[in-house]
């Protein structure tokens, strides 16, 4: 059911740790859909897998075991380079510390992720501006990340996460490092980017954060705790 | 890759040019390596192009022939000789020879006196042939004629540090100076020669070869040299090798023995000086390879630094799509343009060194680097930071994305 709508489907997924003679379980068999235009909040104390969520999200990292078909391919056993590849392709990173790279300016940050696709620079450079004034940037293209605001390096960091036209953003704690006033800026930009049709998933411990989101998962130990879709309760019974 | 390649440099160049000065420091072993060997390269080059001047003036086409005595049969207190009669027998069947003449050389510099003033020079007892098979002639007064000789004249044709160290005046000619105690009349000056390899080839004086053999008395005892030169038509191989048959059949030479003598020629003795530049180069060449080496280890270690700091900012390139080879990549290309950068500022200030040095010897020729020299010493810097760049570019490639992200 929706299948044909879903970018992402987790199926029975795992990540287990080794922690000294440990086993630790950071996600414990996870099964979640998620659809083309949703709007979707993990939120949870720390240790409740949340950051290991998005790194297998993200393609970051690899499941132990289970599916996780992005687009309806299995990205679970790809190897790094393969990871890279859909990282690139299909996956637009929102960083809590921005990370953008701290020599190049603004343009060159949004441009690099064009880089490793072989895109010519008249292009690359197209691109990067036409997602840098979207984000309201199109002033400060040629200012390096440290002569730029919070606000403005995360703008640029969603440019930079836009350019690719990934099938996600992924955004961790997106808004963890800034005032509240460009908070609720940027999550205006999030609203935005979603109404434009963008898969948005946020990374949060911030209620005001997950209320922005249409849909709230809450995790805990390694399992999902709540999901207030409705559709994930079809989903359920649908398995 | 091409887009990467370049994408990969621009942003290597940026890394580069924002530490300007660790990436100076980190490349000085480089700069220090290929400096000294460019030096070392233009100064022996510019010195050999000169010494192959100076040599091809003594005549390509002239031989010398002297007594060759092994070190075995010195140690016995036999010493080989070439005589007068040995001089007589190639006269008399040495084929494509355009003239000859014996040289009688007193063993050490020899004093020479004029009025109070004394000065040391070399004797030479000569006949007339010496001017076309040294191709020396005289700038004022004549030559050594056979008269000279047949009547063990005392006159001498002297060569010009021998007027100035004597303070003789500008026309000598018909002046007396004092040789081993007999009075000698200065019949000759000869044209300047310069000089090879640093010794002057005009502190000299040609007497008589009669003459000569007077002064130094025991007659049956003396070795002379021979000095020839060739006909045109002349094979230099050929009367080489005819000239070899009959000196060992006159010295009764068994064919198990080697030869008591040796045939030089100007050629042979260009061929040994430049042998010597050559192993000269070498020895040099392999000290700087081992700078270079230390370069590269430099150049090596700051890059595993640089890894280390960057690590965050890898992470973040394989988060928004780089695999392990744009990575490896980068670092490679930043390892190489760092060394080549060294080589190229080693290779400028090599060549201002090179052209210090030799503007700064009078009579030397100006510095020049062979373009070999220069795509060489390039080409070796590229490799040393192509080597040296591996293994931290490895490292970098090799690094998790999350731990890279994560690294504070």
């Amino acid at each position: 059911m929706g299948n044909n709508t879903a970018v992402i489907n987790l199926k029975n997924i795992t990540k287990h740790y080794e922690m000294g003679s440990q086993l630790v379980r950071a996600l414990d068999g996870i099964n979640i859909e998620v659809e083309r235009n949703d709007y979707l909040a993990f939120i949870g104390s720390s240790g409740s897998g949340k950051s290991t969520m998005l790194n297998i999200l993200g393609c970051l990292d690899r499941p132990t075991s289970g599916q996780y078909d992005l687009n309806g391919k299995n990205v679970a056993k790809l190897y790094q380079n393969e990871l890279s590849e859909i990282r690139n392709l299909e996956i637009g990173f929102i960083f809590q510390s921005f990370n953008l790279l701290p020599r190049a300016n603004a343009l060159n940050n949004v441009m690099q992720p064009l880089v490793y696709r072989n895109i010519g620079f008249r292009n690359r450079r197209s691109m990067a501006m036409e997602a840098l004034t979207r984000v309201g940037l199109k002033e400060r293209v040629d200012h390096l990340p440290n002569q730029l605001s919070g606000g403005q390096r995360q703008r640029v960091a969603i440019a930079r996460a836009l350019v690719t036209q990934p099938s996600i953003l992924l955004a961790d704690e997106p808004t963890g490092n800034l005032d509240s006033k460009t908070t609720l800026e940027i999550m205006e930009l999030f609203d935005e980017l979603h109404d434009e049709g963008h898969t948005l998933i946020v990374v949060t411990h911030e209620e005001e954060i997950a209320q922005h989101c249409r849909r709230v998962v809450e995790m805990k130990d390694g399992k999902i705790f709540s999901d207030n879709s409705s559709k994930k309760k079809a989903h359920e019974k649908a398995h | 890759m091409f887009f990467s390649l370049i994408e990969s440099s621009r942003s290597a160049l940026a890394a580069i040019f924002a530490n300007r000065l660790r990436s100076f420091l980190t490349t000085l072993g480089i700069i220090i390596g290929v400096a000294s060997v460019i030096a070392v390269v233009s100064v022996t080059g510019g010195m050999s192009a000169f010494i192959g001047d100076s040599f091809a003036s003594l005549g390509a086409d002239s031989l010398t022939i002297r007594s060759y005595t092994p070190f075995e049969d010195l140690m016995k207190g036999i010493r080989s000789r070439l005589t007068p009669g040995d001089l007589e027998l190639i006269e008399k069947r040495g084929e494509g020879i355009a003239s000859i003449t014996p040289v009688l050389e007193a063993n050490r510099s020899s004093q020479i006196k004029y009025g109070p003033q004394t000065a040391y020079s070399l004797i030479m007892g000569t006949t007339y042939a010496y001017q076309d098979v040294a191709q020396s002639y005289t700038q004022i007064g004549r030559f050594l004629a056979q008269s000279d000789n047949l009547t063990r004249r005392r006159v001498a044709v002297i060569g010009e540090d021998v007027k100035e160290n004597l303070n003789l005046p500008d026309n000598p000619i018909n002046e007396y100076v004092e040789l081993s105690g007999e009075w000698f009349k200065i019949v000759g000056l000869l044209e300047p020669m310069g000089d090879i390899m640093g010794q002057s080839r005009d502190n000299i004086v040609l007497i008589p070869y009669s003459t000569m053999v007077s002064i130094l008395g025991n007659q049956s005892r003396i070795d002379i040299g021979i000095q020839l030169s060739l006909t045109p038509a002349a094979n230099l191989e050929n009367v080489v090798s005819q000239l070899t048959t009959v000196l060992r059949s006159a010295h009764d030479l068994r064919s198990d023995e080697d030869d008591d003598f040796r045939i030089q020629t100007a050629e042979q003795l260009m061929e040994q000086f430049d042998q010597i530049l050559g192993t000269l180069t070498m020895v040099i060449g392999g000290i700087v390879s081992i700078s270079l080496l230390v370069g590269g280890i430099g150049i090596m270690n700051i890059m595993l630094v640089s890894v280390t700091e960057r690590t965050r900012e890898i992470g973040i390139c394989k988060a928004i799509g780089a695999k392990s080879n744009h990575i490896l990549m980068q670092f490679l290309i930043e390892a190489t343009l760092l060394s080549l950068l060294g080589g190229l500022i080693g290779l400028l200030s090599g060549y201002g060194l090179g052209m210090l040095i030799s503007s700064s010897i009078p009579d030397f020729p100006p510095a020049s680097v062979p373009l070999w020299a220069a795509l060489l010493a390039l080409g070796f810097s590229g490799f040393v930071g192509i080597l040296f760049g591996i293994l931290p570019a490895a490292k970098a490639a090799r690094l998790d994305p999350i731990d890279a992200l994560r690294y504070e």
